[in-house]
């Protein structure tokens, strides 16, 4: 018998109600799989249901908590690993939306692949508790913990089509790559921690502030940066770091794609928030001109590139890099007044245009899936040929979601696009204004070529061979694409109150 | 009723709605008569507004209704206004009445159409447009009904659609208006950056306060001017009208006689306050431009042969007679002529769709002739108008005319004798119309075959429904002058009326050598009508005289073939070198841009091939470009 005195760990105090959006997607992944596992196959839908269930009431105790947040003012939990503020619950609502639409399309797919099983709902879920984690950390680990649950439940999502090679190549291409700018982003917070002592948000903001004006230049936080920055821009797509989106949104099955291309941007975006804005508002004047041409690059690569594409899936993932310029142009207007109590325009600016992109890119991706018909490879734009003819509510969706993305009034993406565009006026960004507003001409190219192939041109044999077989699609996906396109025109007629409710993203828990 | 005023254009407008919704439903005749009580239930606002203006004290007799914002753009701030003064009373008077009584007609006159339906759908968007453009409170709530009434018009003129000719006159007469609504847009900007508003009280409030510089009013004026002459069909742009009759004859007596032409003369009396405070020469350039254009297609209508020909031909030659009279500052005998050309013109053009329907489709006046036997009805309604027009004593237009001939010489005695030898040209043309029509021999019976009608083909009378707007609007035509009358200010009644309105404006003539012998003038007046008359009398009916019908009136002194070659020729090749230029350098510069940014994407894409090592390897660089610029450019440099 040994007894000796154990000074006893206390954990820390965790306020389960605050974090009970997070919970609830936990839950309710370790449910589906377990369930799943141990019982037969569920009725149609059964595990989009659940899985939509799921989103939903995280959603709505997410509201519920901007409600007390709205009352009380921001605060950390869990001693302070996780920030507890209305960014935070502005970035889990938006990934809970992406979860609930792409969860009713994925529904619809694997019913015409006949792949049907709870997997992909449960890495949904995972998925998305780990882009949470990523919106609302406050301590640089737990960011990498976000950022890896997230990623890791990706890696196996672009690969779950088991019969096609390119959903195996597009996994592996993912991984891959993905690890590599994994170890970029772990090194940089390794070097943060090195330099600050502390990998606590709070801690690094109160260490910087003390030492910076002393010492302004310290080459193992500066390196830091650097690495966490390419890190994080290789999650949000990013040009130069853009390269694996092309390859990997066409190889993955089109639901995951949708998903790819929002939740995930939505979750590494609210990471950018926390690392760049909240993070290190006292170096801004170095990452701010790193953004900005991040942003230039993105906007351009994303139009330009989009140009020559003839894989409608390829052509989408283009222009979710021109979006991320946008979303950049939004960041680069933040980082003006990044530390300030009040941070202007920026970030609220980031939060519509996420939402709103989140939205009309995964009613495109939806469409697309659709059409893909049941070997979901049929992406290619002639295939799209007389697509109205042969689907007109379809093509009218998607034209509302083109049009959407390309910035036309009457739709979200153009409150969206309105609204980056207005900050970085106002923070007299006025160069890369005038880009993104270029660039969204050359971008408004594509989607009209999309849409005039799918109205004006007629259908060639081989599409007409293939007009009858696969096409069918479920009520689920038409609900998913009904209600993406209803609040694609609903935002862009009525853009009050979600403008009203982006207003109060400027303030942060640290 | 003036708080209400909103309800006269919300009646068509409700027409318009329902008859774009059900119209195919409620078919023929249904649609015809909800039309007409949308006109009528208008008209009966308007007749409550007017008793309620009547009862005000004159300086309070404009009531503006705010229906909403319109443009709240920073400074230009332009609200939906109505606004109800004696001078937009009386047009909504007259728009209504005799709408409604056109409307009822067409009833009878569109008689198995195809397009039934969407002729009352026309008609209501139309009535709607109308009397947006008198009630409007600003330059722009007119200018919305002007365009609306502009479309309509194309729209109905072009209702036969399939007609070659009908088309092409259709569109003669949007591109024709194009260029006086170029006039109308560029007032309305000059307005707004001389005093920041659009609304006709701010505007007539500056020019009678002298906050108006000359040089802004005369650009004003002259502007709005030019585009009364587009709307208003007089010379240089009259050309549109007399095409415009291959439209249904009840959209030629409503749109092309009583209502829409009248709009020129109706905007510039509102803005007399402008016209008066501009440059001498406006008002003269008006009363000139008029009275040459009465002058002028008076001459024309001496030698035309379709029934509906001559008839637009008076109506521009009636028209330069307001012109005239608004350039002589003699508004209210503009209005006054207004109206009873309302009724007069109203009156033939219907009298001339009986003709028209009654033989079979046939517009030819030679093919006519003693109608008056077989159509006696219309024939005895259409003499009333005709008296009306050629301005025999005691008839509508007698008094009317009169009015303005007193003011033209109180000005100038050479803008008299032009407008006097005008007159006689218009007893001279109407009389050769019922006479070529109604009396002679009846020529009609050589073309019976034409008619398919094998020798039995009679010439018949129209149903009651278009026989009844005849009758009452020759009723108006009869008694229509006694709402002003020379004799004492008690009869100058439309004088009191609009006296708020064109008190600024309207010139003074008392004392004048004119004035003093009015009577004289009267007699004088009637006394060449008589001639008039009695000329063409011995030309067509007695045959005493020799027909003088020379090619040169008849293809209106080749103005409008002059027009049409210089527009076909040397137009044409500008317009071809524009399409040149468009296809070629501004397509080519837009081009060029699209495949240059298509061939630096194929540069741009060739590093990204797919391999991992590639993308890695630009990741790579990224990183590496990420660190230098943080370590080396920010932390050493």
């Amino acid at each position: 018998m040994i007894a000796q005195p154990v000074s006893t760990f206390t954990g820390p105090e965790i306020d389960w109600y605050a974090l009970s959006p997070l919970l609830v997607l936990v839950a309710a992944a370790v449910a589906l799989l377990v369930a799943g596992a141990l019982t037969p196959p569920w009725p149609k839908g059964g595990y989009a249901i659940v899985t939509v269930g799921a989103a939903t009431a995280s959603a709505v105790l997410a509201i519920i908590q901007w409600q007390n947040i709205s009352d009380d003012g921001p605060s950390t939990l869990v001693a302070g690993a996780v920030s507890f503020d209305l960014s935070a619950m502005f970035f889990t609502i938006t990934i809970c939306v992406a979860v609930a639409l792409v969860a009713l399309l994925t529904d619809d797919f694997l019913r015409r692949q006949a792949l049907d099983g709870p997997e992909f709902y449960a890495l949904y879920l995972v998925a998305a508790a780990g882009g949470i984690v990523m919106a609302s950390a406050n301590d640089l680990i737990v960011l990498f913990l976000g950022v890896e649950t997230l990623s890791l439940a990706l890696y196996v999502l672009a690969a779950a089509d088991r019969r096609r090679s390119k959903s195996q190549e597009s996994g592996l291409k993912y991984f891959v790559l993905g690890s590599f700018s994994s170890a970029f982003l772990l090194y940089g917070i390794a070097l943060v921690y090195g330099a600050t002592g502390s990998t606590n948000i709070t801690r690094v903001v109160v260490y910087l502030q003390e030492s910076v004006p002393l010492e302004r230049f310290d080459a193992l936080l500066l390196t830091g940066v650097a690495l966490m920055m390419v890190g994080l821009a290789f999650k949000i797509a990013a040009a130069p770091f853009h390269v694996w989106t092309p390859d990997v949104y066409e190889g993955a099955p089109s639901p995951v794609s949708a998903f790819m291309a929002s939740a995930g941007k939505v979750a590494a975006f609210g990471a950018l928030v926390r690392v760049l804005i909240v993070a290190l508002p006292f170096y801004r004047e170095d990452w701010q001109p790193v953004v900005w041409v991040l942003a230039l690059v993105s906007l351009v690569v994303g139009s330009v590139l989009a140009v020559v594409q003839t894989n409608v899936k390829r052509l989408l993932a283009y222009s979710s890099i021109n979006h991320v310029g946008f979303v950049l142009v939004g960041i680069e207007s933040a980082a003006h007044r990044a530390g300030a109590v009040d941070s202007g325009p920026g970030v609220p600016s980031v939060g519509v245009y996420l939402l709103a992109y989140t939205v009309m890119v995964i009613g495109s991706f939806g469409v697309v899936a659709i059409a893909s018909r049941s070997g979901d490879d049929a992406t290619s734009l002639d295939s799209f040929r007389g697509f109205a003819t042969r689907r007109p509510v379809l093509a009218v969706a998607f034209t509302v979601f083109l049009l959407a993305q390309a910035g036309v009034p009457f739709t979200s993406g153009f409150i969206a696009k309105f609204g980056v565009v207005q900050a970085a006026v106002e923070e007299r960004s006025y160069a890369i204004a005038l880009i993104a507003m270029l660039t969204s001409v050359v971008a408004a190219f594509l989607y009209l070529r999309i849409i005039v192939t799918m109205w004006m041109s007629e259908p060639d044999d081989a599409s007409v061979e293939l007009a009858g077989a696969g096409t069918s699609n479920s009520w689920t996906g038409t609900l998913s694409i009904g209600l993406a396109a209803g609040f694609t025109v609903a935002v862009g007629i009525v853009p009050g109150w979600l403008l009203d409710a982006a207003d109060d993203l400027t303030q942060f828990a640290r | 009723m003036t708080d209400v005023v909103w309800l006269i254009p919300a009646f068509p407008l409700f027409g318009f709605v329902l008859i774009l919704l059900f119209g195919r439903r409620l078919g023929e005749p249904l649609v015809g008569y909800f039309a007409t009580a949308m006109m009528v239930a208008s008209f009966v606002v308007s007749v409550g507004a007017f008793f309620d203006l009547l009862a005000m004290p004159e300086e309070e007799r404009a009531n503006i209704e705010t229906l909403f914002s319109w443009v709240p753009v920073s400074s230009l701030q332009v609200d939906l206004a109505l606004l109800a003064d004696p001078l937009s009373i009386t047009m909504c008077l007259f728009v209504t009445g005799v709408g409604a009584l056109i409307h009822l007609y067409a009833i009878g006159y569109m008689h198995g159409d195809a397009k039934f339906s969407k002729f009352f759908l026309y008609l209501n968007l139309f009535a709607l447009s109308m009397l947006l453009l008198v009630l409007g409170e600003n330059l722009l709530v007119t200018f919305l009904g002007w365009e609306g009434v502009g479309t309509c018009s194309y729209l109905l003129i072009a209702f036969w659609h399939t007609r070659e000719s009908a088309a092409t006159a259709g569109k003669k007469a949007f591109i024709t208006n194009r260029v006086g609504d170029w006039g109308f847009m560029l007032a309305m900007f000059l307005a707004f950056s001389a005093i920041g508003s659009v609304s006709y009280g701010a505007l007539n409030e500056a020019a009678e306060a002298g906050e108006l510089a000359t040089s802004t009013a005369t650009g004003i004026a002259a502007l709005l001017f030019v585009g009364a002459i587009g709307k208003s069909a007089q010379l240089p742009l009259y050309v549109w009208l007399p095409d415009a009759m291959e439209g249904p004859t009840p959209v030629s007596a409503l749109i092309h006689a009583a209502t829409m032409v009248t709009a020129g003369v109706f905007l510039l009396t509102r803005i007399n306050p402008l016209i008066e405070v501009s440059a001498d020469w406006v008002p003269t350039l008006i009363a000139w431009v008029g009275v040459i254009t009465a002058f002028f297609a008076a001459s024309v209508a001496v030698a035309q042969n379709d029934i509906k020909r001559v008839l637009a031909y008076s109506t521009v030659s009636q028209l330069g007679y307001m012109f005239l009279a608004v350039g002589t500052g003699a508004y209210v005998a503009a209005i006054f002529h207004m109206v009873t050309h309302a009724f007069f013109k109203a009156l033939l053009f219907l009298g001339s769709g009986s003709v028209i329907h009654g033989m079979h489709d046939e517009q030819d006046m030679r093919r006519m002739g003693l109608l008056r036997k077989l159509m006696p009805v219309t024939a005895i309604t259409f003499i009333v108008g005709w008296l009306a027009i050629a301005g025999v004593p005691p008839f509508a237009g007698f008094w009317s005319k009169d009015e303005i001939l007193l003011f033209a010489l109180a000005r100038s005695p050479a803008l008299y004798v032009v407008g006097l030898v005008t007159a006689l040209l218009t007893a001279y043309y109407m009389t050769r119309q019922v006479v070529m029509v109604f009396f002679g021999e009846a020529r009609w019976e050589s073309h019976a075959e034409e008619h398919g009608a094998r020798g039995d083909f009679r010439p018949h009378e129209s149903p009651a429904l278009m026989l009844l707007p005849l009758v009452v609007l020759a009723g108006a035509s009869i008694v229509g002058g006694g709402i002003q009358l020379p004799f004492s200010d008690a009869t100058h009644r439309l004088e009191q009326w609009l006296h708020p309105v064109v008190e600024f404006g309207e010139a003074e003539i008392e004392g004048t050598w004119a004035n003093d012998n009015k009577y004289l003038l009267l007699v004088l007046a009637a006394v060449v009508t008589l001639v008039g008359i009695a000329v063409a009398w011995m030309v067509y009916q007695r045959r005493r005289l020799p027909v003088v019908e020379p090619a040169v009136l008849e293809q209106a002194w080749y103005y409008d073939r002059a027009i049409t070659d210089a527009v076909g020729g040397p137009g044409r090749q500008a317009f071809e070198a524009t399409s040149w230029f468009d296809r070629n350098v501004v397509d080519g510069g837009v081009n060029g841009v699209a495949w240059s940014l298509r061939n630096a994407a194929q540069e741009l894409r060739k590093p990204q091939n797919g391999y991992v090592r590639a993308s890695a390897g630009i990741i790579g660089m990224g990183a590496v470009g990420l660190l230098v610029w943080f370590v080396v450019v920010r932390g050493i440099l």
